[in-house]
């Protein structure tokens, strides 16, 4: 089993609100993030596959399927759009990092296990990071997952 | 159980061709990367073990030690080669990231003194590294 992870890159705004607080509360949880005029992250994520290694390529999966299948799923509807407004999933929730990262990974989940089904590939996890100071992950559970892997 | 990371780099060209498809089938599968001529890239290793902190000393091993280790290993082996053409192990099989993280494993594992060997982590470009724990 190797793990293989890919680094991508997107530009999106959002605005951290909840509809079911107050005005006052929204503003006291989510700070300067409640700036009813959004702001902007330039977000890195990371993409890790799982699998055996195919002894006729010496590869996990075609990276070229993985740069596809991330821009179809996940880059093309999240790179320079508004979270909040743009994105149905965010329609009513809070477009917040672990929010998103949560989305990605069931984004891509079926996708990639789909296309690498032959020889056994499983999304192991997703990582995001909003700023070089905040980072999210979304490990996988998984039958392949090594226990105590880190 | 404390863990402990060191890194290193070697710069290295190679390709990927499987002899045993058409040259067609060859292009298709892997693209740019089939030329036969070779790319290169810089690429940087991470070693990871784990182990316990020796009172005596507030260490896990010798940091010396490990890179010591990974020079004699694989800097040595790797950097500044083809690692198609001079690299035994890749003879036969392709120098992909996937195989380069297995091949690092076989060659440290055996040959740690102190600590267990946890993970080989092989960046081949800051945006694409693989992982592998030994199984």
């Amino acid at each position: 089993m190797v793990y293989l992870t890919r680094r991508y890159r997107f530009s999106a705004g959002h605005r951290l609100h909840n509809d079911a607080l107050s005005g006052e509360e929204n503003r006291r949880v989510y700070g300067k993030c409640n700036n009813p005029n959004g702001h902007g992250h330039n977000y890195l994520l990371e993409v890790t596959v799982a699998g055996p290694i195919d002894p006729a390529t010496g590869m996990v999966f075609d990276l070229v399927a993985l740069d596809g299948i991330v821009a179809e799923h996940v880059l093309e509807k999240f790179d320079h759009k508004n979270l909040n407004l743009d994105v149905e999933n965010f329609g009513t929730q809070v477009p917040t990092t672990e929010n998103l990262c949560l989305e990605i990974s069931k984004l891509l989940r079926a996708p990639l296990e789909e296309a690498g089904a032959e020889r056994g590939l499983q999304l192991d996890r997703v990582g995001l990071e909003e700023t070089s100071l905040n980072s999210f992950e979304c490990v996988l559970e998984h039958a392949g997952r090594k226990k105590g892997k880190g | 159980m404390i863990y402990v990371t060191r890194r290193a780099e070697f710069s290295a060209s190679h390709y990927y061709h499987n002899p045993k498809l058409t040259p067609e089938e060859n292009r298709r599968i892997f693209g740019k990367c089939n030329n036969p001529l070779g790319h290169g890239h810089n690429y940087n290793v991470e070693v990871t073990v784990s182990g316990v902190i020796n009172p005596a000393t507030g260490m896990v091993l010798d940091l010396k030690e490990l890179k010591v280790l990974l020079e004699q290993e694989v800097i040595q082996l790797m950097d500044h080669k083809f690692l198609n053409k001079e690299v035994p192990a890749f003879a036969e099989k392709n120098p992909t990231t996937e195989n380069i993280a297995v091949e690092i494993w076989n060659l440290l594992a055996p040959k740690l003194a102190h600590g267990k060997l946890h993970r080989i982590r092989v960046y081949e470009t800051p945006d694409l590294f693989v992982d592998y724990y030994g199984e």
